[in-house]
């Protein structure tokens, strides 16, 4: 299949699709962290993580409208604003749901899953009556539009290299919360130890729900970030909760190094596939070879030593 | 088996409540409804099949399969492959390009029939294939999960993704599979119509006939030792390993046991409603399968029955009237069911319907035999206890 293109001809594909490989992998990484978050620390499952990502995109639509409406002068900006309310709305959503539903099912992580899929399908039906069937997507400004040339053959969008940034930026700051942090601290220690961290006097049930909200705040700004490469529609979660789901369990539950390490893998493998071979093979192909890595692997790439 | 090997696997209680199946599937539903409503039912009762693996796999195994639908879609295509060869036979298909192979082949360019289609010509093969295909490809995934100690949440993941894994490939494989439409214009079984009213009759009490033999199978399971090991094990894997069993070798049977169950239900969703797509493959319908299961009681085989025939049946009326309210309904009794009444319909009945049908019975005995009844009845009671 390489025959017919020549050396250089090659790189640039290549390249390029490396670089749409790596807008997959901020979308993969901005999912997936929260999803890390919830399931790798936490334990649950919740199916319904992707409907909380497109409320995050929703909100950033009406934000978008409200702007064009109202202050078209500062419609530059409104990206920044909606994902901030993106961050609020998902996480306090998160929060309740965390509060109603997942606090009483801890021990019955199966049951989780059937109970926030429950959830997922009452959300889709609640976008789908108060947005539409039609899916939506929201105007760029300007300064995202367009695209940068840098060599012939090879030219980068914008909107591509701000959704990176963003995804960076998120999985620096989350690292920096769960690492550097007096939360994170109390997190992680909850989750190795939950009797012997409420002995020492955290409030795990307060931590459980912090960290919920986070893990739903997280994938509200992911949809955020997926409307500007892409429209949003009320099932549009459903479709990336299975790879997300995926990523996290490839790259090793626990780990957040390594949800981001199969993120990028599972993104650059699928992109550079779908050049030569359809879009639905490449897919196929790319499951198929996690899947098979998780059979020889199970504890995924990156696994936390804990002796237990 | 004899009298007492019959007895021994189904019990009073359980024998009255397979007759009470037995008696509103095979007697009052066929008596009261027509058979555009009686095909439905027999579409319902196909999932069945798959609630009934689930019960067993999950409620006694803890193994919960998020990809039942890829063993209920691979019995029903193979099903649908032996009925559209015999539908496309050269005179049928004499205007395409090249006649003689299924119709959404021809519009795909392909000019002779794919190797594994080849054999799906022999009804023989084909009834063979429906049951061995899918416990073959049960059997290596579980092999390869279960042999490394893969299990609960991971194993839930795997399988939805293998789910995700096949539809994308129907879908993609347009000119083999017949893509996101499927395999459809299904007319024919050896030379005999599908689609009279006749032969829906004929599949609908084939398809009963076929549910209580799956049903009496299970039975068979939850009475044996292996019903009782499965129960440790989801209670207690280690120490079932420590006393010496194989887990990993129970659970493959179980989840082998599942999938030939479900892709029976398949070929008898082809049979029934007469065409075959990915919409019965992924990842929706297979997680709403695991809620038919749910809900009749993931304890309990033949709540599955009742549990995937009362969600269908309000499914069927739900959307025929309020569309919009019915994923709103759908959803809240995921929750409930989890939630509220995690052991289903069968649960609510042990709570509450048995008691109760007890004591009815109790009252006609002491009222009719007076103190000979009522000690009968207490050691009845009792022996349930």
């Amino acid at each position: 299949m390489f025959a017919d293109y020549s050396t250089s001809e090659l790189m640039s594909i290549f390249a390029m699709q490396g670089f749409a490989g790596l807008i997959l992998f901020s979308v993969f990484v901005l999912m997936a962290l929260g999803l890390a978050i919830i399931f790798g620390q936490m334990g649950v499952i919740n199916m319904a993580h992707g409907e909380f990502m497109i409320l995050g995109a929703y909100i950033t639509y009406l934000t978008s409208n409200i702007f064009a409406d109202h202050m078209p002068q500062l419609f530059g900006s409104y990206f920044f604003i909606a994902m901030a309310l993106a961050f609020v709305a998902a996480g306090a959503l998160g929060m309740l749901v965390e509060w109603a539903l997942i606090r009483h099912l801890y021990h019955r992580p199966l049951d989780t899953l059937l109970a926030t899929w429950g959830l997922s399908l009452i959300l889709q039906q609640l976008y789908r009556t108060i947005f539409g069937a039609r899916e939506v997507g929201v105007t760029l400004p300007d300064w995202l539009m367009g695209s940068i040339q840098l060599t012939d053959v090879i030219e980068v969008p914008i909107n591509g290299i701000f959704v990176m940034s963003l995804a960076i930026g998120i999985s620096v700051t989350v690292a920096a919360l769960m690492y550097r942090s007096r939360w994170g601290i109390q997190v992680r220690s909850v989750v190795q130890n939950r009797p012997m961290a409420g002995a020492v006097g955290i409030n795990t049930a307060k931590v459980d729900r912090l960290t919920f909200g986070l893990g739903c705040g997280i994938a509200g700004v992911a949809g955020s970030a997926f409307t500007m490469i892409g429209s949003t529609g009320p099932t549009s979660g459903q479709l990336y909760i299975v790879d997300t789901f995926l990523v996290v369990v490839f790259g090793g539950a626990q780990s957040l190094l390594g949800t981001i390490a199969s993120a990028f893998t599972i993104s650059q493998a699928q992109s550079s596939m779908e050049f030569f071979l359809s879009g639905s093979m490449s897919k196929v192909l790319t499951l198929l070879f996690v899947v098979f890595i998780l059979m020889l692997r199970p504890q995924g790439l990156f696994s936390l030593k804990v002796r237990r | 088996m004899s009298y007492t090997g019959l007895r021994s696997l189904l019990p009073k209680n359980d024998l009255l409540s397979f007759g009470v199946l037995a008696l509103l599937l095979v007697v009052i539903l066929p008596l009261s409804l027509d058979i555009f409503r009686l095909n439905l039912i027999g579409k319902y009762l196909t999932y069945a099949f798959v609630a009934l693996g689930l019960v067993l796999c999950w409620g006694y195994g803890g193994i919960l399969s998020l990809g039942q639908g890829v063993f209920f879609g691979l019995g029903g295509y193979a099903m649908a492959m032996f009925l559209k060869l015999e539908a496309s036979s050269p005179e049928n298909t004499a205007i395409q390009s090249t006649p003689g192979i299924p119709d959404f082949m021809d519009w795909n360019q392909l000019t002779e029939l794919p190797w594994f289609w080849e054999p799906f010509h022999s009804l023989g093969f084909t009834i063979i294939a429906i049951v061995l295909v899918p416990s073959v490809f049960a059997y290596i995934i579980g092999v390869a999960m279960f042999k490394r100690r893969v299990g609960g949440v991971y194993f839930a993941i795997i399988t939805q993704a293998v789910a995700a894994i096949l539809t994308i490939l129907i879908i993609g494989q347009q000119g083999y599979t017949g893509g996101v439409n499927g395999i459809t214009d299904l007319r024919t079984l050896n030379g005999w119509d599908i689609r009279t009213d006749g032969a829906k009759y004929f599949f609908y009490f084939l398809c009963v006939f076929l549910l209580f033999v799956c049903l009496l199978i299970a039975q068979f399971v939850r009475k044996s030792k292996l019903g009782r090991l499965l129960v440790a094990m989801r209670e207690m894997e280690d120490r079932v390993r420590f006393s010496g069993y194989d887990v990993s070798n129970f659970k493959i049977f179980v989840f082998c046991l599942g999938s030939a169950f479900a892709a029976i239900g398949g070929a008898m969703f082809t049979l029934q409603v007469g065409f075959m797509s990915p919409t019965f493959v992924g990842i929706v319908p297979s997680i709403e399968m695991v809620i038919f299961c749910a809900v009749g009681g993931r304890l309990s085989i033949i709540g599955a029955v009742y549990g995937t025939l009362v969600v269908n049946w309000a499914k069927t009326s739900f959307s025929e009237s309020f569309p919009e309210l019915w994923l709103f309904a759908m959803g809240a009794l995921f929750i409930a069911v989890v939630m509220a009444f995690p052991n289903g319909l069968a649960g609510l009945y042990k709570k509450y319907g048995e008691p109760l049908l007890l004591r009815v019975i109790d009252k006609v005995k002491a009222g009719r035999g007076g103190l000979g009844g009522d000690l009968n009845s207490k050691g009845v009671v009792h022996e349930r206890q």
